[in-house]
């Protein structure tokens, strides 16, 4: 069998907009029968974090970040018109009309698709996320899992 | 045409044309094809570039009263 050609996507940014943008060209790969790859460092991995609270043991700071930052992908900001999260609110109503699926959706589908999903564990460290916040089966990794994929990629994307 | 499986991806906006299409594509037997209707404009352009990278066969297409319909043969 011929080797599936492999796309990696690093999701940097923790806005909506963006990370629908990467889910979608993601989903589309899988798609293409790629092998696909998330990687997804500082604010991105908002994106894996599970809705709502949970409970961990963690320092002042920490606590203080897990507050500040969205939980969960459907609490993201938009990179553009956000109006204090007004605007990511309007345009999900537009999608919705659209029939343009919501990014929560997104990454379920990605998971259905099994695509890997990697968080970058020196920032999450940084962020101070701890594995039990994210969602199942995200893997966890390095600058060295992302290359072992990328060098071999005929996709490698930065958003 | 004669298909072995249609897919209504009507009012669907990208990228489910395709990743629905991907999924019952898997399903069938080599030489089978696939019906599948859309309304997303993009699929198109998207539904041509996925046939030729995955080496199925898109047999025909149509337009009518804004609905797209494809005939894919798989490989």
């Amino acid at each position: 069998m011929e080797e599936k050609k492999k796309t990696n996507i690093i999701l940097f940014s923790g806005d909506y907009d963006k990370a629908m943008a990467a889910f979608i060209i993601a989903n589309g790969a899988a798609a293409y029968d790629h092998d696909v790859t998330i990687f997804a460092t500082f604010w991105g991995l908002n994106a894996f974090r599970k809705e709502g609270g949970v409970h961990t043991d963690k320092g002042r700071m920490e606590k203080m970040f897990e507050k500040m930052m969205p939980r969960g992908a459907e609490k993201m900001g938009l990179s553009k018109m956000n109006y204090a999260g007004f605007g990511q609110k309007m345009i999900k109503n537009v999608m919705k009309k659209h029939q343009a699926m919501p990014l929560r959706d997104l990454i379920a589908m990605a998971q259905e698709q099994e695509i890997n999903l990697v968080a970058c564990t020196m920032t999450m460290d940084l962020l101070g996320l701890k594995e039990e916040e994210l969602l199942d089966d995200i893997q966890l990794g390095g600058v060295a899992a992302y290359l072992a994929e990328a060098e071999d990629g005929q996709v490698n994307l930065f958003i | 045409m004669e298909a072995a499986q249609m897919i209504d991806a009507k009012g669907m906006a990208c990228p489910m044309p395709i990743v629905k299409t991907k999924k019952a594509m898997d399903k069938l037997d080599s030489g089978d094809v696939l019906e599948l209707r859309a309304t997303d404009q993009g699929a198109k352009a998207d539904v041509a570039a996925w046939s030729k990278s995955t080496g199925h066969e898109l047999l025909e297409q149509k337009e009518e009263g804004g609905v797209l319909t494809f005939w894919i043969k798989k490989k």
